[in-house]
This record gives C-alpha cells, sequence and structure tokens, in this order.
C-alpha cells in the first residue's frame, strides 16, 4: 500500500479496491511466478509504441513502455512514472514529481530530462494526435531531475487525461536524442522503463516479453514471463485457449459467438472491465452534404429504424450498451438525461413520408472488420428496408473503406472511434466543422456544420470550471442529439476471456493496454 | 426411337431431371411460399432444423429463416448459372465458328486470344475480375461468363473443322450461298448436340463458381445466395452444423442433378456413341 500513501490526485482507496475485486479471488496475496500465455490479433507492425499507435502494438508495448500516470476505471488519475502532481487553480500550470531511482531497460537512469524529450521533441514530430495536444502547452520545464512542469497557454482541463503510455509514452532521450527517429535501430529493440523487457520477436509465431528484474515498484511485477502468440485463425486461437496454449483472449481475438462458450468453459472468466477509458463508439456516418441522409427528418428516421437492441443482443451477444446521444456513457461529461431513440419502425415511416423520400437508393458501406461488422451491416440493411428505405450495400476492402470515407464517397457507413476519456480529446474532432478535411477518415467526414455547436465546443474545451463546462456539454449533447449528424449504434464491450487463476489482470481503465505490472498467478 | 425414350433409358438422367424439376419449382415458388425478404430476421438465432413449427430448416446467426433463404438462393443460383451460360456461348460460339470456318490467320489469331484465356486459371480470374468491377450480380455474370467461354469456342471450332468439308457444305458453296448462310443455316444446326450437352455441365460449374465466390465474401452483397449461406455459416460450424450443411446439400445435388442430365443429353443426342447399358 506504499503506493496509495503517496497519492495526491482524487483517487479513493473505495474504488481502487472495487477495481481490484473485479474476479473473486481465493486468495489475497499475490504470489510471484508464472508465465502468461496471451493471444495476440493480428500481429502488431511493430512495438516501438511512440512511433507505432496501432490496437495491437499499444496492448504488447503497454507492458514495456510507461506513462507519468494511469486512469482507474472511472478515469481518475492514478500515480505510476510520476509520484505525486499539482495542478494550479488558474488550471495553467502542471507540475508532476517523479518516482526517484527509476532504470530504463539498458541500465541507464530514467530523469526529468527524458519527459522534456519524449514530450516536447519527440512526441511532438511522431504522434500526430498528441501534437494536437500539446498544442495547449505553452513551454515543457525540468527544474530538477525529478520535477517537470508544463505550462499551457490556456486552460484546457481535459490535459490532466492525456498522459496514459498510448498518448504519452516516455522515450529514452540517451538513445534517440539527435538520431533519426524513424529508423533508429532500438526500434527493434524497444528500450522503456515499464514492468516486462523485450527479450524476442519471432515474426508470425510468437513476441516474448521478460521480467524487468530491477523494476521500481518492490516486488513487482510477478510474472517471470508474457509470451504474446500470433495466431491468425479465430477458430484455431479458441482451440488453443480450449486445450491450454493460451490464458488470456484480449478483446478482438475471440469472434462474438464464441465468446459464451469460451468465458463458460470450466475456470474461464471474463471481465468487461479495462475499456472504459477508450470505449470504441460504433457509428453510423451519415453525408450531411447530399442525398437523402442531408435531410434531417431522414437521419432521425434511421435512429428510430434501426433495432439497436437487437444487434446488441444476437450480434455482440448481449455485451455493449445502446448509446442515448453522441457521448459515451462512461464520460464524466455524459448526459444521462437525453432522451433515447427507441425502435419505432413506424415513427421512422411517419418521418420518410413528412420529408417526401422518394425511394432514392441510398449506398451503405460496412466496415470490413470481419464476420461481426458484414452481419450488422446486413442487419441495418435490413431494418432500413423494413421502413421503406432503398439500400445498396457496397463491399470493400479496409484501405477502400478509408479511401472512401476520406473523399466523403458514401452515404452510409459504419465506423467505430476512440473516446480518449474527454470530449475535448475523443468527440469534438467529430464535430466540429474547423475539422472538415478530405484525407483523414477519422475527422467530420459527415459534414456536420453547426456554429453553436462550434462555439459550445471550443469553449467547454478551455472552460476551468466544472459546472460551467458541464452546462455547456449538456446543451451540445442536446444539440446533437436533435441533428443527428451521424448515428450512434453502440458502445462496444471489450471482453477480456482469461483463465480464473489470473488475478488482478486489469486493475486499470486502459485494461490490458495498461501492462502486466499487477497480474500475478494463482499456484495450484 | 423418340429423344426423351432415348434420354429416358440412362435412369441417372432420369433422377437428375426430376431433382433438377424440384430445384426450379423452389426456385419459381420462392416468391409465393416466402414473400417476405429472405434477410428479415424473424426468430430467435440458432433455431435447429425442427426446433419450431414453421422454421423447417431452423433459423441462421441472425434469426434469419434457412428456408427462406435456400428458395431464394435457389432462384439466384439458377439464375445465375443460366445467364452467364448464355453469355458464355454468345461469346465461344461465334469465336468457334469463325475460326472453324475460316480458318489460316483468323483461326490463328483467333485461337491465340482464347489460349490467352485458357492459361489463367478459371477461380483465380473469376475472383480479380469481380473484386475490380466490385461485387454484383452482372459482374458475378460477367465473371463467369469470361472465365467460361474458352471451352466453347474450342469445341465449336473443333465441330467446323470436321463439318466444313462434308459434302452437303460442298453443294452449299456450289450453289453459291454466302458464308454467313453456309455457317449459320448449314454447320451451326449440326454442331447443336455436343454445345448443348457442354451448355448443361457449364450450367453447374456457374452455380459453383458463384457459390465459391459468395463463399469468399465477393459475392453480391445484396442478393442471398446458397455460397453466401455457407459462407456466413463457416466460423460457426461448431455450434451450428446445419447452417453450412443445408446449403452445402443444395448445391451438391442441384450440380448433381445438372451433370446426370447432362450425360441423359449427351446418351440421347449421340445415340451412335451412346455406352450399353
Amino acid at each position: 500500500m506504499t503506493l496509495l500513501s503517496s497519492v495526491t490526485g482524487r483517487l479513493t482507496a473505495a474504488a481502487l479496491l472495487v477495481t481490484l475485486a473485479a474476479p473473486a479471488s481465493a486468495q489475497e496475496t499475490p504470489q510471484s511466478g508464472g508465465v502468461a500465455n496471451v493471444a495476440i490479433q493480428p500481429e502488431p507492425p511493430g512495438l516501438m509504441l511512440p512511433l507505432v499507435q496501432n490496437a495491437p502494438t499499444q496492448r504488447v508495448a503497454g507492458n514495456i513502455f510507461e506513462g507519468l500516470l494511469r486512469y482507474d476505471t472511472d478515469l481518475e488519475p492514478m500515480p505510476q512514472l510520476a509520484d505525486s502532481w499539482e495542478i494550479s487553480d488558474d488550471g495553467l500550470t502542471y507540475t508532476f514529481h517523479l518516482h526517484p531511482g527509476v532504470k530504463w531497460h539498458d541500465g541507464e537512469a530514467f530523469t526529468a530530462a527524458d519527459v522534456v524529450f519524449s514530450a516536447d521533441v519527440f512526441l511532438r514530430e511522431t504522434n500526430p494526435r498528441t501534437r494536437a495536444i500539446l498544442d495547449h502547452v505553452e513551454s515543457i520545464e525540468a527544474p530538477d531531475d525529478e520535477t517537470v512542469v508544463f505550462t499551457l497557454k490556456q486552460p484546457f482541463p481535459a490535459f490532466i487525461q492525456a498522459f496514459e503510455v498510448g498518448t504519452m509514452p516516455m522515450v529514452p532521450k540517451h538513445i534517440y536524442e539527435g538520431t533519426d527517429f524513424y529508423n533508429n535501430p532500438a526500434n527493434n529493440h524497444p528500450i522503456g522503463t515499464g514492468p516486462f523487457e523485450f527479450a524476442k520477436w519471432d515474426r508470425g509465431s510468437v513476441i516474448e516479453l521478460d521480467k524487468n528484474p530491477d523494476y521500481y515498484e518492490d516486488g513487482k511485477p510477478y510474472l517471470d514471463k508474457i509470451y504474446w502468440h500470433v495466431i491468425p485463425d479465430a477458430a484455431s486461437r479458441a482451440a488453443a485457449y480450449e486445450n491450454g496454449t493460451l490464458d488470456i483472449m484480449p478483446a478482438g481475438s475471440v469472434e462474438n459467438f464464441d465468446i459464451p462458450r469460451l468465458s463458460g468453459m470450466d475456470g474461464s472468466c471474463m471481465t468487461e472491465q479495462g475499456n472504459e477509458f477508450f470505449n470504441p463508439f460504433a457509428m453510423l456516418w451519415l453525408n450531411n452534404r447530399e442525398g437523402p441522409t442531408a435531410d434531417k427528418r431522414f437521419r432521425q428516421a434511421v435512429m428510430y429504424a434501426i433495432d439497436r437492441d437487437f444487434a446488441k443482443n444476437v450480434l455482440w451477444n448481449g455485451l455493449g450498451k445502446v448509446p442515448n446521444g453522441p457521448f459515451s456513457s462512461t464520460l464524466a461529461a455524459h448526459d444521462d438525461d437525453l432522451e433515447q431513440y427507441p425502435y419505432d419502425p413506424d415513427k421512422a415511416e411517419e418521418l420518410l413520408d413528412e420529408m417526401g423520400y422518394d425511394g432514392k437508393p441510398v449506398r451503405l458501406l460496412p466496415l470490413p472488420y470481419g464476420e461481426t461488422w458484414t452481419r450488422w451491416g446486413e442487419a441495418v440493411r435490413q431494418n432500413l428496408e423494413d421502413v421503406g428505405i432503398n439500400v445498396e450495400t457496397e463491399s470493400s476492402d479496409v484501405a477502400g473503406w478509408n479511401q472512401k470515407i476520406s473523399d466523403w464517397d458514401y452515404d452510409i457507413a459504419f465506423t467505430y472511434l476512440f473516446q480518449y476519456g474527454d470530449p475535448s480529446l475523443g468527440i469534438a474532432r467529430t464535430y466540429i466543422s474547423s475539422n472538415i478535411a478530405k484525407g483523414s477518415p477519422w475527422n467530420n467526414v459527415e459534414g456536420y456544420e453547426n456554429p453553436k455547436a462550434d462555439e459550445l465546443f471550443a469553449k467547454a474545451a478551455v472552460e476551468n470550471d466544472p459546472e460551467k463546462r458541464q452546462a455547456m456539454y449538456d446543451e451540445v449533447q442536446q444539440i446533437l442529439h436533435d441533428d443527428v449528424p451521424l448515428a450512434w449504434i453502440m458502445e462496444l464491450a471489450q471482453p477480456t476471456i482469461y483463465r480464473c487463476n489470473v488475478h488482478d489482470l486489469i486493475t486499470t481503465g486502459i485494461g490490458l493496454n495498461d501492462g502486466f505490472k499487477n497480474a500475478w498467478i494463482e499456484q495450484q | 426411337m423418340s429423344f426423351f425414350r432415348r434420354f429416358a433409358q440412362n435412369r441417372g438422367a432420369l433422377v437428375g431431371l426430376i431433382i433438377l424439376a424440384l430445384v426450379v419449382l423452389l426456385a419459381v415458388l420462392a416468391p409465393f411460399l416466402y414473400p417476405d425478404s429472405p434477410w428479415r430476421m424473424v426468430q430467435r438465432p440458432f433455431l435447429a432444423p425442427g426446433e419450431m413449427a414453421g422454421f423447417p430448416l431452423g433459423t441462421d446467426t441472425m434469426g434469419r429463416d434457412v428456408a427462406a433463404g435456400l428458395a431464394h438462393g435457389a432462384w439466384v443460383s439458377l439464375l445465375i448459372g443460366l445467364i452467364s451460360t448464355v453469355v458464355a456461348l454468345a461469346i465461344g460460339v461465334p469465336l468457334g465458328a469463325l475460326a472453324g470456318y475460316f480458318g489460316g490467320k483468323i483461326d490463328d489469331a483467333l485461337m491465340r486470344f482464347t489460349e490467352f484465356f485458357q492459361t489463367i486459371p478459371n477461380f483465380a480470374l473469376a475472383i480479380v475480375l469481380v473484386a475490380i468491377l466490385q461485387p454484383s450480380t452482372t459482374s458475378i455474370v460477367a465473371a463467369i461468363a469470361i472465365v467460361s467461354w474458352p471451352p466453347v469456342a474450342r469445341l465449336v471450332r473443333g465441330e467446323f473443322l470436321s463439318l466444313k468439308h462434308r459434302e452437303y457444305v460442298e453443294a452449299a458453296r456450289l450453289v453459291g450461298q454466302t458464308h454467313r448462310d453456309i455457317i449459320l443455316k448449314q454447320i451451326l444446326p449440326n454442331t447443336l448436340s455436343p454445345v448443348i450437352v457442354l451448355a448443361s455441365l457449364m450450367v453447374a460449374t456457374a452455380i459453383l463458381l458463384e457459390s465459391s465466390l459468395s463463399f469468399l465474401g465477393l459475392g453480391d452483397p445484396d442478393t442471398m445466395s446458397w455460397g453466401y449461406m455457407i459462407g456466413a455459416a463457416r466460423t460457426v460450424m461448431r455450434q451450428a452444423w446445419w447452417l453450412s450443411v443445408i446449403p452445402g446439400v443444395a448445391i451438391l445435388l442441384t450440380v448433381l442433378a445438372l451433370n446426370l442430365v447432362g450425360e441423359g443429353l449427351d446418351d440421347a443426342l449421340n445415340p451412335q456413341l451412346a455406352r450399353q447399358r
């Protein structure tokens, strides 16, 4: 509990206990030793997390690299490389006190200079999302080896959410300074401060991580080794879990229809925790520029026509949540009182009649991410046809899907987006008109323009008073809810299936991506 | 002996004809038996065959009626099989006829062109074509026709080569008939029997090709076909084997029936070649 005592954030012991108690464990004291065999799907393109942000990279490299903070399942900050931190009352100065005596995997000392280098030099160059956040930052300084001060240009309350390992991983200055970041030989053997060190990578087969024997938190990590197994075929992965080759199946490595079977096996546990920070939000882009989808009544009709509970129960095995509006329910700014769009085909038909929909076919572009998404496209098409909308389904591969959405060449298209813990980080980007630009499938591709919404998002992001900020976010949620710039279809669940003798696997809102620092295996 | 008597002498062909008739009947009656879209989600998913009255073949992963899918899929499979065969014949017969009749440089040119298509594996070419053209019923018919016309051209050319020096052709030429009349009225009718037999087998191949494309996810996404049903059910093989097996058996029976009928036609149209039974 030495960790807890040093926390100055708003972390409560109760929250931690709830998190830790997730799997009912017979034994409370962690045991050292043991090896974790984990599925990784698909194989990551690289493990140098500060350069590569793909989901599988984050999942593996979260063990090697660390950020200054972690976040619990309520998205409250927790200490990691920073033991404690202070935010000035005007919201402009963020001071972090680093954990003393931290070493890089190669034995060099980790200091405040590394933090300044990582944020101010390395990530500004390599990570566009971090760069956008750092645009709010005036200066980053290291008054001594264990203190870092971020000074902001204006208050930006979401800034405290930006220190997670995927957003701001720490990079060793002594290895990267003055080199070509993308071609540094160390990229093949990443050096971090994390609880596990990179050992070996047999491409197409297995990634091996070893325990960091000099880790700065006493006794941690508990595991000796982590093996990440690359098994591209879903049925083979399921079989590998059944026969005991694999112990942990992260979200996305098990087909939805297999979840009940695998999680129902003897000694098999499942949790939906560890999803709170990203909370992938499935949506339908509706092209606001042209065709029937340009009419607000048509877009509302789509919301009424789609049977989202059916998709949740049948396609996602009851996991996930039907959203009531543009903000996901795990965000603090989420408005619970927003009126839900029910499944109401009659209402949808009424709206279509009112606008005088002439039967002009609309194109539907499903997400080419596998079985479930294809089936989902079929279900949505049927829902729309049931209320009299003519639908033509288009097929494409991932590259074609990216291309069509980036070029705005679609009528209705599936997608899902991460929330990143705060509306100004994960949500505003989808609705503000300054974010309309061809060439990216992740910005305001629906072409929604509403000066009022723009203003509210802009003001809320830099409003330091939580109540005023919430009032603005409530207002913008109501506006978006009524305008339906796009259809909100599901907050996706990210179930992790694992053997019940693995304890404390997921202890934060970032889930497996936060590393296996606390995980331990109960010996038989 | 009449044509049908000769055909019926081949018992297999008779069985094939009966199965084929049933499939055609199913396809024609589909809109009346299941007036709703086969994509409609009507019951809870994964109902086994016979588990619930009204769903004799059960429901699929999304609660869609398998029987409705099978009926509507029959229509799609037969239609794609027939149309693509007609298109392939429309390409292959004229090319083969011209090459065989005129010979020489025309023959060389046309046959090299045909060989160009024959050297590329059928299925690979079909996949590439559908992928480039975007999957739709039209592009699938086009792709199947494009990969299946070369054998027709070669067969017709062979027939023309052997028939063009027959006495009745010489006679037609002596009385001054035009090339066009000789090709269309004298030789072509005499090449029809082998072409008909080949066509019946081509329909079977086309159905298989369409199913394979749909299985790989390259089918028309708005069309319920047997191949799609198998492809969508493949991953749930362990939970619900019947979802793959039922449309699989349907494909097997239809293709088998077409082959049997083709063999019967062969016997009936070429009595001198018919095997002794």
